[in-house]
């Protein structure tokens, strides 16, 4: 198309098509918030208006976004920042002490005493010392400097910021970057948008999701033959599949990294989700320092946390850190400045994060009130997590592995072959045609399995369950009647 | 394996060595630079980043590669690792090694040590540092306005609202947010775009602000502050390589967001040069040259303004934005107009027009066809709410498979922070005639709109008596980009330690007053001219005080070096 003007006549095509855009763009993907989810917002407008349907409401279980399926927020945590928002509440006695006390070192730490100021680009500093000293307590006292914590928003911003440095070359030269599959879509969209080349390693569905050195061996082999493997993302606890690591098997990952010189990414944004007897979180820093300096002088790792997942679910604040470990000081400097060019994260997120590493602690007025919220919502987390393995396992037609941890599960169900070509000849993935069937039928809204990747020929979605222990049950109960529905009506 | 890797590592090393789109900046001397061209550009990179301040000429990027030569090996023979680390400043992104962003550079770190040492209690001629580098009101000491900081902490902690100290119009506003939020909750994630009754009265902000031009709810996008929207809306143009790759026209001098974006992206800088002696007024003519020398070696397809201008505190005219358009239309480029500034607009004789409401006053020749970005954000204006990151693009004539597209790739970030969503609501939405808090409101917002209309005539005013400084009025926005005359002895020193004259001007400044600025080279200027950038947002009072020790700061400055 020539982009001249004749005679100062503009011609009539865009400046701006779809032909002519970024290609990279184009090829991202990201089923979390895909067709299903637009057409769940466009039969919710269906149902304001009156038309009817055989269910009165959509039930997203889509997302984990635990506040919209109500769960209610930590009570000291919106205190603090209803504080930090209007000073004027400072002298409010309704306030616990604790709050306010928390309130006003976080607005000394601000430009002129709000959160309405700029913070440095790397976040406010006694928050990344607070973050440090929180990592220090989870692992066991193994040091952390606030010189390595940058302050993100949400862990997503932190996780695009690392790839893009790790991003060059051309051709069999390019990076490439090993994530599991099934992954989480960020990741995938992420190396879209970068252009850089994604390396599929498979988590073994029948060994719970869990991770084997061989096959992240067999996956970076191949891969060697095409493009330059420098990175590997770990999500533990699991999205979409649930698991938790263990300690060995975070050890093995680690000397594969040494090994195969590779950078490590770790996302342990549902460090506090684990509910599975017998498992335990890990983190990658510590199991690193704990292998002694051989390693932890040496593997190049970021770790990401956020604010919008464990008990406290405050996605809309956009709220995360990562810590960033043996990092090339030259390189670090690049990063700082890279963050600069977007001025800071923003500073109620910022808040929030100090609260959630620094809670209020035994002999302060709310700890009681905190460990209390606290406890219920993981509690109720992880009936929820028994509850939807126990009754997805008595459908004939799905299997569904035990939600170690996080906040999903990602269950195999077994779609026939009717099925399959009926989602063929209408252009669609089968589990997205399942999928979408369901929302149809049922109102209720979930993610197909293709959207996060799985081995060829096996089908799966993603389900959270955030849902209230009733809803919940109501859900399992409904997805269990369409299965048998389906797999009745196409066999 | 390791013999593979090897042949892997040459051809990256040779492409960081060699020139053109991928090669590396040349910091402080004016390297090979895209899109450059124009009426004698000088590089509009600042000294590269520092790790330590005691080294400040120091390059982090480009000089690496000469300092130790070949990248190290970095392969393992048999699971023994050699030492070299994974990332490393030779094999990491080049794009992000070019992105400069000097309103956060070097100056901004040694004014955060110096701030350091003060505390410790080490003497300096000064007590303390005042940062003029970055339009941060409320760092300032600019108090937020009550009625929007009541309404996010009504959000915040929804039990207040059986609290008879707030208003009830605060009341309302907070249920109306919330009610819009998933589990009627501040914690829950947005639709990507943003909340929906949020974007509904963003539509109706703009209408009104623009004499009832229709808006419709759909092209709105709420965004993480302005600069989400500007890097999000460049990324979807930017495609092709070589003589086709994507140029994208800013002004210069220009706010280094853009120039930081682009070489991110990897898009070509085509600089267009404004005025300075016409008040850093826009020409066509200049459009068109620096154009029609860009098209020989990329793909012009969007043009940049900035109006208010930043860092130059010019306004348009409605003439000017006219033009503009037309050379948009004509030459079929996508228009950026960034109008984050648009409440603020000082001078006599100066309004704000926004880009939206000429190109549908133009008729719908235009108003049909030509494609438009229009960026604004809670930042700036009367309320300088920046720490909490909102903001919203509006985009006209984009083709619906593109917007498709962009709906796509914001979901990936899933949404802006809900609480600036709130914060851009109240802003839009403030209170209206008849409400409790109306009164109140009005006061505030015009105390600090003609506070910083004194401080701009203030500046200006000042710097003009200072010989070797000449001061363009600040029509609007927030800051002054005054010319300084920088003797030849200096420049002559600054070259000495590998710095810019100017930058070694303001870091001078810093260590002998304690004020924060940044050099106009962060910003670009003709080559031969030096200037800086100093917000004007300072109290009454410490600005006169600021205005004074730059005064006798230029007049020491010029002594010593003439």
């Amino acid at each position: 198309m020539s982009q001249e003007a004749v005679n100062g006549v503009p011609c009539r095509g865009k400046v701006l098509t779809v032909e002519n855009m970024n290609p990279n763009v184009k090829r991202v993907e990201y089923a979390v918030r895909g067709p299903i989810v637009q057409r769940a917002v466009q039969i919710e407008k269906e149902l304001r208006e009156g038309v009817k349907k055989p269910f009165t409401e959509v039930i997203k279980a889509n997302i984990g976004d635990a506040q919209a399926m109500g769960q209610r927020p930590i009570t000291f945590f919106r205190q603090v920042l209803a504080l930090c928002s209007y000073p004027e509440l400072l002298e409010d006695n309704k306030f616990p002490e604790d709050a306010k006390q928390r309130a006003r070192r976080i607005l000394d730490a601000c430009g002129g005493h709000s959160i309405g100021a700029y913070s440095a680009s790397q976040g406010i500093e006694c928050i990344r010392q607070d973050v440090a000293r929180y990592i220090e307590k989870r692992d066991g006292g193994i040091s952390s400097s606030p010189d390595n914590i940058y302050l993100s928003t949400g862990a997503s911003d932190a996780i695009v910021t690392i790839l893009k440095l790790l991003v060059c070359g051309e051709g069999r030269d390019r990076t490439g970057v090993m994530i599991s599959i099934p992954q989480y879509p960020l990741y995938s969209a992420a190396l879209a948008d970068l252009a850089a080349v994604q390396i599929n390693y498979y988590l073994d569905e029948d060994n719970c999701w869990s991770l084997n050195v061989a096959e992240l061996k067999r996956a970076l082999n191949e891969a060697k033959q095409h493009c330059k493997p420098r990175v590997l993302c770990i999500i533990n606890p699991g999205n979409p599949t649930g698991q938790v690591q263990s300690r060995q098997c975070i050890e093995d990952v680690i000397r594969f990294a040494k090994e195969e010189h590779l950078f490590l990414m770790a996302d342990e944004v549902y460090q506090d989700n684990v509910y599975a007897e017998g498992c335990k979180f890990h983190s990658f820093k510590k199991v690193l320092f704990e292998m002694g300096p051989e390693y932890s002088s040496t593997v190049e790792m970021a770790s990401f946390h956020s604010t919008s997942k464990c008990y406290m679910g405050e996605c809309g604040f956009r709220g995360g850190y990562m810590e960033v470990i043996n990092m090339d000081p030259e390189v670090k400097a690049q990063l700082t400045k890279l963050v600069s060019v977007r001025l800071c994260p923003p500073v109620p997120g910022q808040a929030l994060l100090d609260l959630v590493v620094n809670p209020p602690q035994p002999d302060e007025p709310s700890y009681t009130s905190f460990m209390k919220e606290r406890t219920a919502v993981l509690a109720a987390l992880a009936e929820k997590a028994r509850l939807t393995e126990e009754i997805f396992n008595t459908v004939p037609g799905i299997t569904c592995n035990p939600v170690q941890g996080a906040m999903y599960t990602f269950p195999r169900i077994t779609l026939p072959p009717k099925a399959i070509d009926k989602a063929k000849a209408e252009g669609k993935v089968p589990d997205m045609f399942y999928c979408m069937k369901l929302l149809e039928e049922e109102g209720i809204c979930l993610v197909p399995g293709s959207g996060f990747g799985q081995k060829d020929g096996t089908f799966h979605f993603r389900m959270t369950i955030l849902p209230p222990t009733e809803k919940l049950k109501v859900v399992l109960q409904k997805i269990r009647d369409f299965h048998l529905r389906f797999t009745n009506e196409f066999s | 394996m390791s013999a593979t890797r090897v042949q892997l590592i040459s051809p990256r090393t040779l492409r960081l060595l060699s020139p053109g789109r991928s090669a590396l900046f040349l910091p402080g001397g004016g390297g090979p630079h895209r899109g450059g061209g124009g009426p004698g550009f000088r590089s509009l990179v600042s000294p590269p980043m520092s790790s330590s301040s005691s080294s400040p000429g120091r390059a982090l990027s480009s000089l690496s590669t000469t300092r130790r030569g070949l990248p190290k090996p970095k392969m393992s023979d048999n699971g023994t690792t050699s030492r070299g680390k994974v990332l490393t400043i030779d094999n990491m992104n080049p794009t992000v090694k070019k992105v400069e962003y000097a309103v956060r550079g070097p100056i901004v770190q040694r004014a955060v040590e110096l701030e350091k040492e003060l505390s410790e209690g080490m003497k300096k001629p000064f007590a303390e540092v005042i940062k003029a580098n970055i339009g941060d009101a409320q760092a300032m000491g600019q108090q937020p306005i009550t009625f929007f900081r009541q309404v996010l902490a009504l959000c915040s902690y929804p039990e207040l609202l059986s609290d008879s100290m707030f208003p009830e119009d605060a009341k309302s506003r907070a249920c109306r947010i919330l009610n819009s939020c998933g589990g009627n909750s501040m914690g829950a994630y947005s639709a990507s775009q943003g909340i929906d009754s949020v974007r509904q009265d963003v539509a109706r902000f703009i209408e009104r602000r623009d004499g009832g031009v229709p808006c419709d709810p759909d092209n709105v996008y709420l965004t993480t502050g302005a600069s989400d929207g500007i890097v999000t809306m460049l990324k979807l143009l930017v495609c092709g390589e070589g003589a086709t790759r994507t140029g994208v026209m800013i002004s210069i001098p220009q706010y280094p967001l853009y120039s930081a974006a682009l070489a991110e992206l990897g898009a070509v800088q085509i600089n267009y040069y404004l005025n300075e002696e016409k008040c850093w007024s826009l020409d066509i003519g200049e459009l068109q040259r620096s154009l029609d020398e860009a098209r020989l070696h990329c793909n012009p397809r969007a043009l940049c303004i900035i109006n208010p201008g930043n860092p130059t505190g010019q306004v348009q005219s409605r003439e000017c934005i006219e033009d503009v358009i037309r050379f948009a239309a004509k030459e079929r480029l996508f228009l950026m107009a960034d109008e984050v500034y648009q409440d603020n607009v000082y001078a006599e004789g100066c309004q704000f027009h926004s880009f939206k409401k000429v190109l549908f006053e133009m008729g719908p020749e235009y108003s049909e066809t030509v494609e438009l970005a229009s960026f604004h954000s809670t930042s700036k204006c009367y309320m300088g709410e920046c720490g909490f990151r909102g903001g919203y693009m509006e985009i006209i004539n984009m083709d619906n498979d593109v917007k498709d597209q962009l709906t796509k790739l914001l979901s990936v970030r899933l949404c802006s922070p809900v609480p600036g969503q709130a914060l851009m609501d109240l802003v839009v939405n403030p209170p209206q005639p008849g409400e409790p808090s109306y009164e109140r409101f009005i006061k505030e917002r015009t105390a600090t709109l003609s506070a910083l209309a004194e401080k701009a005539r203030l500046t200006e005013q000042v710097l003009n008596t200072v010989e070797g400084i000449r001061c363009n009025p600040v029509q609007g926005a927030m800051y002054s980009f005054p010319r300084i005359t920088i003797p030849e002895k200096a420049i002559q020193e600054a070259k000495k330690l590998g710095q810019q004259p100017d930058m070694f001007y303001c870091m001078k400044m810093l260590e002998e007053t304690g004020i924060c600025l940044v050099p106009g080279s962060g910003f670009g200027q003709k080559e031969g001219t030096y200037h800086f950038r100093m917000t004007i947002l300072p109290p009454t009072d410490k600005l006169k005080i600021l205005l004074n020790n730059v005064k006798e700061f230029h007049q020491r400055f010029t002594q010593q070096y003439s």
